[in-house]
């Protein structure tokens, strides 16, 4: 039995008697390959279908089995899903990091801990409950080997209990997570079950949180953005997906292959679809590029590492104007890094991936809705404007799970962009491959295996003319480069426009993109409420940036840009396109530690800027 | 034994030789790329293949610039330094009816590229790969490749001090249904080997000793065009008799080999060494490294499986070229949509 005085709640400020209803993090602390993944995606899920807005991180190792891991969830009526950086209630079950995990607490939060780690004694300002999980394991599961798989659930079942969430959903979210695993299922519920009924029986509720019904996810999803972007590719048209192998982004290749196999096998029982997995980054790019020059919508996912060795491609890619999707799902670097940690930073790498004058076009989604739609975006540019395109999505967007309105069907048509079919070629007899025929810097391709007999041109990464000839003229290798530039500028005015929010009579501007985003909603209502402080903010969706970037500069005093990096990578790339007047009025709030990024550390950031 | 028919103006086709013609080449006088070049001219020529219907494929490098001169009329890609076959794959991937040819060097292929090279053996892609193989880097000057025999001297006399890689051993082991290995000075047998690729369905891996005039040339260099032709030992005499040839001519079941070729075609191998079977992968192998050991120059078809699945048959691709499918065919309904976000609720 857990005894807590009232005098440390009233010192702790979190009276049990004031109900926190709705508005909690709860963190899972635990080993990895323990099974507990399963745990947590059932919580998260009965609080989902109890209508409570709620989002999941999940902060694990690069690492199979034994070393620890944490899973935030966090349940908030007000719908912010960004990571909160504060911990209300511990489920304690690793026992080589109960301890730090204890003492990291503020005062007053809740602790579940396994009894024997016996963690009551470390502090005597949290509140303590104890589960003796072997005891209750050895009940319901009668096979010993399964214990350690089924041990987890029993903490949903007592945090069920504790939390007032209710078993009905619990059963359903688990049968859900097992589908028509029906023995497991049952064995797992009979674990949640054992635990809310030692809650009942033993546990006195001492702490203030809450789960109570709401109606706010009616309709919505659970997806994370890698199968969200995976769904939007196989929507897309994609038809050739080469890849390797790389943390975060081996689910979206992983989900999309499914997909595939359910929905793209044609009535011949054929595939409209090539995957695969190649032996390197190297080859993964350089199948997509094969396949693009072809003429198929082409794609490769990667990560930091596996950019930095496309590198070559992107620029044969960008010289040479043949479609590629890619998308980066960027982890922290540089090297190794942390790959099971989120960062935005590689913006700049890639803006300009490899040697000489190479720039490229970006996309930043920030929900899986949003992935799901750029992926269209992305080949459609893609092949428009026969180049490279980058999709900037990051681990915490990747991999964790996200609450999502339902994606709509696509109703944007697939632009294949200027292809000259023979019957084009049979009226104009001839042309020129790399010809500015219509002022926008897009020459018209031909794709191999076109049968008439002027359609064949030579594709090269060296220099050359109009006509694809082979040329070191410094005239034909400057107009080439000039009318490049031009196709890039072009571009401004067709990728996806950034989306502006504004307060009235702001002063203060916020820039951001991506995932950061989150952060930003609910830092923007931290300022406002706890500050007074209105800001309008522009996120950004797409470079190069659009005209509406540079206006909202203009029209602010101070621009904020926030960014999941060290070195303000976002912000240089603008310096590197604002009018100077412009450049003064950005500040950087940029900050990196593998962590989703939280709304009060921008809060205090941009707080302190404010003051000084 | 046949004798070749006097070569027609047009072919089968109703193209003339000019049809396959590329644009003059800026290689040296005398390089064995050219003859290739010639070769492959030739065999397209009288394979009747449409050379819209061809996929020029090179990495960097002398051999890589090649495709300009042979074949305009067919699209060609000049990529990057030791990728040919990823962008090979892709392209192919994409377009399954596209015939790739793919032509790269040995640096190309067995330095900086023999990644790419050891991966796309491995798959039967549908493919011809011809190394135009001198054992020299020529167009940075004639520095030493991965091919390039143990004692074998530079120009400046410099010996290497390293094993050569075999790229038909390598091919062979790995899953190549068509490996041979030839000599740009020997015309004939290059010619009907060129022609059997054609007809090949899977991965065709022809190493073609390509001497270099300007670095690799002279006394010392295994790669030579005297050295070549001094140690050059045929395995066969080779005769191929494309589908649509109607010719039916006697041979000796015991001295010669006939292999018949995905389209009807048929490739006899009069044995020019006893109880030499192509269709054994062990043998080759041994015979190959025999061959090392004895400073021979072994030429001819090395290994032929015609039966292998290719990578398309792995991959169950769609029989339309996956490029052009129609929006109809690759967006999913919005039937499936509304599926998977019920899945997800």
């Amino acid at each position: 039995m857990a005894t807590t005085d009232v005098g440390l709640h009233e010192a702790a400020g979190r009276d049990e008697r004031v109900p926190v209803v709705n508005n909690m993090s709860i963190q899972v602390a635990t080993v990895n390959g323990s099974g507990s993944q399963s745990s947590n995606t059932v919580l998260l899920r009965s609080i989902f279908q109890m209508g409570v807005p709620v989002s999941g991180k999940n902060l694990f190792p690069s690492n199979i089995a034994g070393l620890p891991t944490w899973y935030t969830i966090r349940a908030n009526k007000d719908g912010y899903v960004a990571r909160k950086k504060e911990i209300d209630f511990l489920i304690a079950m690793n026992v080589e990091t109960a301890r730090d995990d204890v003492m990291s607490l503020d005062p007053g939060a809740a602790v579940l801990y396994d009894e024997p780690l016996n963690l009551r004694s470390l502090r005597d300002d949290l509140i303590f409950y104890s589960v003796p999980y072997d005891k209750l394991v050895a009940t319901v599961c009668p096979e010993a080997k399964l214990r350690k798989l089924v041990k987890n659930m029993i903490y949903v079942g007592v945090l069920a209990k504790l939390l007032d969430i209710e078993m009905g959903e619990v059963e359903k979210a688990l049968r859900k997570q097992f589908a028509k695993k029906v023995k497991a299922a049952n064995l797992n519920f009979a674990a949640a079950q054992a635990g809310y009924d030692y809650a009942v029986a033993t546990l006195t509720k001492q702490d203030p949180y809450r789960i109570e019904r709401m109606s706010k996810n009616q309709g919505k999803i659970i997806i994370d953005g890698n199968s969200a972007s995976a769904l939007g590719c196989v929507f897309a048209g994609c038809t050739v997906l080469s890849w390797y192998p790389i943390t975060p982004s081996s689910s979206l290749a992983e989900s999309m292959i499914e997909y595939l196999k359910r929905f793209r096998i044609g009535p011949d029982g054929k595939a409209t679809f090539a995957v695969v997995q190649a032996e390197d980054e190297l080859a993964a790019i350089g199948m997509v590029i094969g396949a693009g020059w072809a003429g198929a919508r082409a794609m490769t996912t990667t990560s930091g590492p596996g950019i930095s060795l496309m590198s070559e491609f992107a620029g044969l890619s960008y010289y040479a104007e043949i479609p590629a999707v890619v998308w980066d799902i960027q982890r922290v670097g540089p090297s190794t890094g942390l790959p099971t940690r989120t960062s935005q930073a590689d913006i700049l790498s890639t803006a300009f991936l490899s040697h000489g004058d190479t720039k490229h076009i970006m996309l930043f989604p920030s929900s899986p809705h949003e992935c799901f739609e750029i992926a269209m975006d992305a080949f459609n540019l893609a092949e428009q404007f026969q180049t490279i395109v980058f999709v900037m999505s990051d681990l915490d967007l990747g991999m964790n799970n996200w609450m999502s309105d339902p994606f709509p069907y696509p109703e944007k048509p697939i632009e294949r962009g200027k292809v000259l079919v023979k019957a084009d070629l049979d009226k104009l007899g001839t042309f020129s491959r790399y010809k500015d025929v219509d002022g926008d810097g897009i020459g018209y391709r031909t794709l191999p295996g076109t049968q008439h007999p002027a359609a064949a041109y030579f594709t090269r990464g060296s220099g050359h003319n109009a006509n694809a000839n082979y040329s070191e003229k410094p005239e034909d290798y400057e107009k080439n480069m000039e009318r490049l530039q031009r196709k890039f500028d072009h571009a401004r005015s067709i990728v996806p426009a950034p989306i502006i929010e504004t307060a009235s009579n702001a002063e203060i501007g916020i820039i951001a993109f991506g995932s950061s985003h989150w952060a930003l909603t609910e830092s923007r209502d931290q300022l406002r409420d706890e500050h007074k402080l209105a800001t309008d903010y522009l996120r950004i969706r797409a470079y190069p940036f659009a005209n509406e970037i540079s206006d909202f500069v203009r029209s602010h005093k101070r621009v904020y840009v926030v960014e999941q990096n060290r070195d303000a990578q976002m912000l240089s790339l603008l310096k590197l396109d604002l009018d100077n007047d412009l450049v003064p009025k950005l500040r950087s709030v940029a900050k990196l530690d593998g962590l989703p990024l939280d709304a009060r550390s921008v809060t205090d950031e941009i707080v302190a800027m404010e003051v000084k | 034994m046949a004798t070749t028919p006097a070569a027609p103006k047009t072919n089968r086709l109703g193209l003339a030789v000019l049809d396959y013609r590329g644009s003059k080449t800026t290689l040296c006088a005398g390089c064995g790329h050219n003859a290739i070049s010639e070769r492959i001219i030739d065999a397209m020529y009288e394979m009747g293949v449409q050379p819209e219907r061809v996929a020029k494929l090179s990495g960097i490098g002398c051999s890589s610039k090649s495709p300009a001169y042979f074949m305009s009329r067919a699209h060609s890609f000049n990529s990057v330094h030791g990728r040919m076959p990823s962008v090979a794959t892709g392209a192919v991937l994409a377009n399954r009816s596209l015939m790739a040819l793919g032509v790269s060097g040995d640096g190309d292929t067995a330095s900086i590229g023999i990644g790419q090279f050891i991966h796309l053996m491995r798959r039967n892609l549908p493919i011809i790969y011809i190394i135009e193989d001198n054992g020299v880097y020529g167009l940075t000057k004639g520095q030493f490749s991965a091919t390039a025999d143990l004692g074998s001297t530079l120009k400046s006399g410099i010996a290497n001090e390293l094993p050569p890689i075999d790229t038909c051993e390598l091919a062979i082991s790995l899953g190549a249904t068509f490996v041979g290995r030839s000599f740009s000075g020997d015309k004939r047998q290059l010619h009907s080997m060129l022609k059997a690729a054609i007809a090949h369905k899977g991965t065709v891996l022809l190493d073609v000793i390509s001497p270099c005039v300007t670095f690799n040339d002279h006394e010392g260099s295994t790669k030579s065009y005297k050295y070549a032709k001094d140690h050059e030992e045929p395995l066969q005499d080779i005769n191929f008799i494309p589908s649509f040839e109607n010719i039916e001519v006697e041979y000796d079941a015991g001295t010669t080999v006939e292999v018949t070729m995905h389209d009807g075609s048929r490739l006899r191998l009069r044995k020019l060494e006893e109880d030499y079977d192509p269709t054994n992968k062990i043998q080759a192998i041994t015979r190959l490294n025999q061959a090392k050991e004895r400073e021979e120059l072994l030429t001819g078809v090395l290994y032929v499986n015609t039966t292998a699945p290719t990578f398309l048959d792995m991959l169950n691709t769609a029989d339309e070229p996956l490029a052009t499918l129609p929006a109809s065919v690759v967006r999913p309904g919005r039937e499936v949509l509304e599926q998977v976000m019920e899945e997800l609720r």
